[in-house]
């Protein structure tokens, strides 16, 4: 109290010191000397004080490591803060560690010495070192003195902009610490908040987030638009950070998203019709739309999963507790094997995750089912480990485990730890009463315990044989003979009572031995336990209603001597149950109802789970864990019946691609990634190999024309049924996809008839097979990759063809030409890369296998590289989403370069669907696209992907002329997955038929600004004409301009979007070397152009 | 989060106290000590209690107790593993967790509670971090601090801190570069009366000691990684690359650390190198028993087994206890009734045998249950659920390391039932 009133002295100094900035030496020098009217108790410290002003850095250093010391043991050493405060400027980070150390500790007692120290801070926090400004922030928020609440304000928002994400992560922290020092800076502190939610840096996200949930849990507003960047965050930010953000993630997705659990209902129902019938089933059967998952929702799971490997603890957790409420039912499985390996960990880990499996176990028993031996008690384990597993393994017992758990049961009993074996002796009685299987199997196991040695287990026995014998009343009397005969030997108090109650309850499916328990009785009553007297006049009473003429007499000796019992609960009820049987003129109404009140048939009792009602409780929370309301606790809510508009986390800005894969994005290589695409593309090559073997003699003819000839049904389709295409892919009937099916057949015979496409009939039949038929085609995955690349091989006949030129006319006609010609090259295809027979040939697939690995390695980075061909070489498939990413949802797409139907100014894109996985995706469709003015025709919603099989669709995307990527999501029911298309500059450009004059004439229009040239090297092999038309059509898609000119070659093409001319010309030099020029007025498209047919002439 | 934190000794002294946000007085413990008193084993405390005004977490490591108080609602398992990280930190730095080494060390520790809290929230638990900023103490080291005024405390922020691989430090040397790995798989199995596997299974890590020199990228494939049931892994390993190529591609941490944990799938039948020929009985009169235990090989793939090891924790009423065994040596302990059978390596020519007899107090009843056995060993050079590491390959740096790899089985928490 004093030290208080001597600092209110100083404070005018104090605060002065403040004000003026400075470090006030003078202020503490006179505060030391005020100290020396302080009592003895101070003089212990006082050559710590001594050192501390000392000069010698060693000396101060050693007297704080003393004061520290002091501290830690909980002594106090306030007397010393003026002598320690001095050196909070201390140039020795240590020393000065340990003066914040101190101070941090002492200044809420200490408030006005400790704003001495505020301006050295003040100082700190504009240091050029990160870590200073951070470490003051830390010590300058850790002072709880209200007065400094402003500064601290300040202090904060400054650093929420800091630049280094370390300073701003302890901003965060330091939100905290002032609202609770000031719960009224609330407001202030929600906004930067708010701005720091919007951090991007994996170091805030996880203290911000706490910040939120400690300040603000309820303004679940400001979550929304940062939603899909923390799920993207998550997994690098530290995992402190993880799990924070995970409880909150649950909390706003219970908020925002609808219950998935509807759509299953009938999963569980099994399950649950034995505990009790859920609202949720009955909600699942009102509701018969079906439920579609939000993409977000699917977001948040998705991310989550792979934390399930975490090593820490806490993390797991929290994504298995995250899973159990928000997950579909038959989703939340995934977890078991993760929670399960826990159980490895410390004691204490056990305890609380086994905690958690017990309330799992209660409503989901399956889940724990294949781990049951897991549970197996050992007899070293704790022993409120080894309840809470027999808790779990009574949870799980069912018909067919029973035996097997009894079995265990049975080892148990005869542990050495007492509390353990009388716990399973309830554990028995509980799975006695679940499963009336084994009631009577228990029953006997349990009679046979009341042999048992140890009291503690017979006497456990007796009273769960009393509560087995309650719920069967009609059967058993030979066991309740039998506890008669034992109740001699019993001398546990409680057994003894639950004996005599049974005897009392049945006394008439016994009449002969009750009495005889009552005489017995009547004999010992003085020396018996309370408890047992009790029971003693209980089943005198009820013997008298039942059995007066034998027992009357003893009855009324029993009632004497409890009328003069040492207790008086005793004596109380003898008193009561004397007036309740014994018909006297003061009794009254009451004794005519005695049977009726002592032999009422009594509700048998329910043996239940511990852990029935812990379900209430966020799993993993401190609540569940003590099952109590901690201070604090956030209610888990309902799911909402309709979602609240999911536009409210849309984000304007376009998110980075690798955001959305965020573990690839984790330090990872680019070439730990090529690796990983190149040997899948190896893979796929062998498959399409076989494929093609089976395929090839039968359907190739078809198979080659296949995608083209689809895109086109589909796209005719599309004209005309575009508005209803959203209606389509809302519904998810099988209906509407057949329906759809034979609409297509009925256009695809309309078409049969227009002349244009006539000469695609011969082909239709067998794309007829392929194209349509996806559903329960297992083989057609192959068989679909192989058709993509017969195509290619059957164009690389046409190249051999003496005409080229008639490629410009119309794709389709020189296909059909050169049938008989496909069919060797598709021979060839079959042991592709091996041996191929002609040598131009070799020299296409080795260069396309060359430039296909390259284009691998390299296509995210460069799209440069990416070649494909129209009529040269294989078309170039590349990967549009892998099926690791995609769940089993993999696709592929590929430039077919054909006109697009839909718009002119769109470029055809051929993407084929694989459903790798082992269950069917339904409704496969394109959902948002960025950007958003990005103008895609969509293909139609797909409506089921068995298994296996795989699908062909088609769609246009306008890019107009640029090679910018086209990001959009693809969707299934459940999942959506961002994905994008970033084409060559090659394909951006349609062949266009010219003459030589005309060439010319276009060409000198276009000269100057429009020109691009560069001479080139090439390699020796593509000299010969043949092979430059090939390499120059393998990466663009332009129009050779036939030429009599020997040395000068000529391509001429439009630019899809805006129909600009583009004219490439290639001369012929000497020695290897060529003049390339492109006349365009795209010059942008132009130099790209020119670096790839560079590069593709080079290479070759 | 995490309000204060109280570390209590074995037999209930207070000797540390940290607060993180207002001071929480010490008189807080005495539920706790409470509890304990009443719980008896200091291993049956409950790990989460709740008092008026505060819930109490606590782990028990080392013979201490970790208290943390904290006011509101909060993950229990949160705590905990942030409370035996930290006990895993003053190991590392002390080389042991325990009374004295605290006492000791108290400065140390008290810096490093402050660097490893803030308000009550985890801010730096990487041991790599820490280092940085607060040097473990060495003999050396604080003779020259002596002399030099120098310090134990780092002024700069940890590169660690900042970067996306807090686990590394940079600019790590080393003149010989060498990456070891252990394969550590331990069996826990609890065999029946009889012989018969009642549950069995493998759990295993691999625990790394890297020592390279800059930001080696590692790449270790296994030759039947599909064996492995479960996993998971220290942060550094790419989660991605498991998941599609069951590889393991990770920057490692310098030094020492848990590269992964796995579990190998019960569904495969687990060998059990050894079997134990038992028989313990207590006569019904007379006060006394006998006890004969042989333990032989049984599918050891064609090891040795070491280390054998023997405990019977014998029932209370056991007076003493009068063995020969024909191998090894055996301890009985008066006070915690536990007989202890040193057996060390196991001949397969001549099996070891202990049999003798065992007095019990007289009047006290014979015993309910037979105590059961409890097996440790060893087999060098095996893992046993048959993991083998295909290769180790290094990317981001040019030099050629030394690598090796290293198997061993030990038995995890073996019993046999008798």
């Amino acid at each position: 109290m004093s030290t208080t009133a001597l600092y209110n002295d100083q404070q005018g100094g104090a605060e002065a010191a403040v004000e003026a900035g400075q470090e006030s030496t003078a202020t503490s020098s006179s505060s030391g000397a005020a100290f020396g009217l302080f009592s003895t108790d101070f003089k212990k410290n006082e050559d710590l004080k001594e050192m501390l002003e000392s000069n010698k850095e060693s000396l101060k250093l050693e007297a704080m490591k003393r004061i520290v010391q002091l501290i830690s043991k909980g002594k106090n050493a306030s007397d010393l803060f003026p002598a320690v405060v001095k050196n909070v400027a201390s140039k020795n980070i240590e020393l000065k560690k340990l003066v914040y150390v101190y101070l941090v500790r002492y200044a809420e007692e200490q408030q006005d010495l400790a704003l001495l120290s505020i301006s050295t801070f003040q100082r700190a926090l504009k240091d050029p070192n990160q870590f200073i400004r951070a470490s003051a922030l830390r010590v300058l928020s850790s002072i709880r003195v209200p007065i400094i609440v402003p500064i601290m304000m300040l202090a904060i928002k400054e650093a929420a902009s800091d630049l280094s994400p370390y300073v701003r992560k302890t901003s965060a922290h330091a939100i905290q610490k002032l609202y609770s020092l000031d719960a009224d800076q609330k407001e202030q502190l929600i906004e930067v908040i708010e701005k720091l939610l919007k951090d991007k840096s994996t170091l805030v996200a996880g203290s911000v987030v706490m910040a939120f949930e400690e300040v603000c849990p309820d303004r679940i507003d400001l979550i929304h638009r940062n939603y899909r960047k923390l799920c993207n965050l998550l997994v690098d930010v530290e995992e402190w950070g993880q799990v924070v953000i995970i409880n909150m993630l649950t909390r706003y997705a219970r908020t925002q998203f609808t219950s998935p659990w509807k759509e299953d209902g009938i999963f569980d129902e099994n399950e649950k019709a034995f505990y009790d019938s859920d609202s949720e089933e009955k909600q699942g059967q009102r509701e018969a739309k079906p439920y579609i998952m939000d993409p977000d929702h699917r977001l948040l799971l998705r991310n989550t999963k792979p934390l399930l490997q975490s090593r820490n603890t806490a993390v797991v957790m929290a994504v298995a507790q995250l899973y159990w409420h928000l997950a579909p039912k038959h989703e939340v499985s995934i977890v078991t094997k993760s929670l399960v390996r826990l159980l490895r960990s410390h004691r204490e880990v056990q305890y609380v995750v086994l905690q958690n499996i017990a309330t799992m176990s209660i409503q989901r028993k399956g889940m724990f089912e294949p781990y049951m031996k897991s549970f197996y008690v050992r007899s070293t384990d704790a022993t409120h480990i080894k309840t809470l597993k027999l808790e779990i393994l009574t949870n799980l017992a069912n018909e067919a485990n029973i035996s097997t758990i009894l079995r265990e049961f049975q080892t148990y009993v005869k542990s050495q730890d007492k509390a353990f074996a009388a716990a399973t002796i309830q554990a028995i009685g509980r799975c006695a009463t679940n499963i009336s299987e084994v009631t009577d199997t228990c029953l006997n196991g349990l009679v046979l315990l009341l042999s048992n040695r140890d009291e503690t287990v017979v006497a456990e026995s007796v009273v769960v044989i009393k509560k087995l014998l309650q719920t069967q009343p009609t059967q058993h009397s030979d066991i309740i003979k039998h506890m008669a005969k034992l109740f001699d030997n019993i001398t546990v108090p409680m057994a003894r009572a639950s004996i005599l109650w049974l005897m009392g309850e049945y006394c008439e499916r016994v009449p002969k031995i009750a009495p005889d328990v009552l005489r017995k009785m009547a004999k010992t009553f003085t020396a018996e336990e309370d408890i047992v007297k009790l029971q003693t006049v209980n089943l005198a009473a009820k013997l008298y209603l039942t059995n007066s003429k034998q027992t009357k007499l003893l009855t009324q000796y029993i009632l004497n001597l409890g009328k003069y019992d040492q207790n008086y609960d005793i004596r109380d009820r003898t008193r009561f149950i004397r007036q309740l049987i014994v018909p006297s003129e003061k009794s009254g109404a009451l004794n005519k109802y005695a049977r009726r009140i002592l032999l009422a048939s009594k509700p048998a009792p329910v043996l239940e789970s511990a852990f029935k009602d812990r379900d209430r409780f966020q799993l993993g929370t401190l609540s569940h864990s003590l099952n109590i309301k901690t201070t604090g606790y956030q209610e888990l809510s309902d799911w909402p019946a309709v979602a609240p508009d999911p536009s409210v986390r849309n984000v304007e800005v376009i998110e980075p691609v690798q955001e959305w894969a965020p573990s690839l994005g984790k330090a990872k290589k680019p070439k730990s990634d090529d690796k990983f695409y190149s040997d899948d593309e190896e893979k796929d090559e062998e498959g399409s190999g076989s494929g093609s073997e089976d395929s090839s003699s039968s359907s190739s003819s078809g198979s080659s024309e296949e995608s083209g000839s689809e895109s086109e049904e589909e796209s005719s389709r599309d004209l005309e049924k575009t508005s209803s295409d959203s209606e389509k892919s809302s519904s998810g009937s099988e209906a509407s996809s057949s329906e759809s099916e034979s609409q297509q057949k009925e256009k695809k015979r309309a078409k049969k008839v227009t002349p244009r496409k006539s000469k695609q009939t011969a082909a239709d039949s067998g794309s007829d097979e392929n194209g349509n038929g996806p559903l329960g085609k297992t083989s057609s995955s192959s068989a679909e990759s192989s058709s993509s690349e017969e195509s290619d091989s059957s164009e690389d006949s046409d190249s051999d063809s003496p005409a080229p030129q008639k490629k410009t006319v119309g794709k389709t006609k020189p296909k059909v030409e050169v049938k008989s010609k496909k069919e060797v090259s598709l021979l060839d295809l079959d042991d592709f890369s091996p041996a191929p027979p002609s040598a131009p040939k070799s020299s296409v697939f080795s260069s396309s296998l060359l430039s296909d690995l390259e284009g691998l390695s390299l296509s995210n980075v460069s799209s440069a590289m990416q070649v494909t061909t129209s009529s040269f070489g294989p078309v170039k498939t590349y990967e549009l989403l892998h099926h690791m990413t995609g769940k089993g949802l993999s696709a592929k797409y590929h430039f077919p370069r054909q006109p697009c139907l839909y718009q002119p100014s769109m470029v055809a894109v051929q993407v084929i669907l694989t459903n790798s996985s082992d269950h069917s995706l339904e409704e496969i469709h394109i959902g948002d696209r960025s950007p958003a003015s990005l103008n895609v025709h969509c293909f139609n919603t797909v409506e089921r992907l068995e298994p296996g099989a795989s699908v062909s669709v088609s769609m246009g995307i306008d890019f107009s002329d640029s090679t910018q990527a086209a990001n959009f999501q693809l969707c299934t029911k459940e999942d959506q997955f961002s994905v994008s298309i970033q084409p060559a500059v090659g394909e951006l450009v349609m062949p266009s038929t010219m003459k030589e004059p005309d060439f010319c004439s276009e060409q000198r229009k276009l000269m100057g600004m429009n020109e691009t040239s560069a001479t080139i090297a090439m390699a020796t092999a593509n000299t010969s004409k043949q092979n430059i038309s090939k390499q120059v059509l393998s990466v663009a898609n332009v129009g050779v301009v036939s030429s009599d000119q020997n040395n000068l070659q000529r391509f001429a093409g439009r630019t899809v979007s805006s129909g600009a001319l583009v004219l490439v010309t290639l001369e012929l030099r000497e020695s290897s070397t060529a003049l390339l020029t492109i006349n365009t007025e795209k010059t942008v498209m132009a130099s790209m152009l020119l670096r790839d047919l560079k590069q593709a002439l080079y290479q070759a | 989060m995490i309000n204060s934190l109280f570390l209590i000794s074995h037999s209930g002294d207070i000797f540390l106290e940290k607060h993180w946000k207002s001071v929480i007085s010490r008189s807080v413990c005495d539920y706790f000590l409470e509890a304990k008193e009443k719980a008896g084993d200091p291993e049956n405390v409950a790990p989460v209690l709740q008092t008026p005004h505060h819930y109490l977490i606590s782990i028990y490591r080392g013979k201490l107790f970790f208290l943390s108080v904290t006011q509101t609602e909060v993950p229990p398992l949160f705590v905990i593993e942030f409370l035996h990280r930290v006990a895993d930190t003053f190991q590392d730095y002390f080389g042991d967790c325990s009374e004295v080494l605290i006492k000791e060390n108290t400065v140390t520790v008290y810096e490093l509670l402050e660097e490893m809290l803030d308000n009550g929230f985890p801010l730096a638990t990487e041991s790599n971090v820490l280092k940085e900023m607060i040097r473990p103490p060495t003999i050396l080291r604080s003779v020259v601090n002596t002399l030099t005024g120098g310090s134990n405390v780092g002024g700069t922020l940890p590169t660690g801190q900042l970067s996306n691989v807090p686990w590394r430090r940079a600019g790590v040397k080393y003149t010989n570069n060498e990456a070891y790995f252990d394969v550590i798989e331990e069996i826990d199995a609890i065999l029946d009366k009889s012989g018969t596997t009642v549950f069995a299974e493998i759990q295993g890590v691999i625990e790394a000691c890297v020592k390279l020199t800059g930001m080696p990228d590692l790449t270790l494939s296994f030759m039947n990684p599909r064996l492995l049931d479960d996993v998971s892994f220290h942060p550094c390993v790419r989660f991605k690359r498991w998941e599609s190529e069951h590889v393991l591609s990770f920057i490692p941490p310098d030094g020492n650390f848990r590269l992964m944990s796995y579990h190998v799938s019960s569904q495969n039948l687990v060998a059990i190198p050894v079997y134990v020929k038992q028989n313990i009985s207590f006569l019904e009169t007379g006060s006394c028993g006998r006890l004969d235990i042989t333990i032989g090989p049984k599918q050891t793939m064609g090891k040795t087994v070491e280390s054998l090891m023997v405990t019977i924790p014998m029932p209370k009423s056991v007076l003493s206890v009068n063995l020969t065994a024909t191998q090894g040596t055996y301890t009985f302990d008066l006070t915690t009734k536990v007989v202890l059978w040193d057996v060390g390596k196991l001949n397969p020519q001549k099996l070891p045998n202990l049999r003798g007899s065992i007095s019990i107090q007289t009047g006290a009843p014979k015993p309910e249950e037979n105590p059961s056995i409890n097996i440790d060993m060893k087999l060098q050079q095996l893992a046993i659920s048959g993991l083998k590491v295909s290769r180790l390959d290094m990317y981001g740096e040019k030099y050629k390391p030394f690598k090796g790899v290293k198997y061993v089985t030990k038995a995890g928490k073996f019993q046999v039932r008798t």
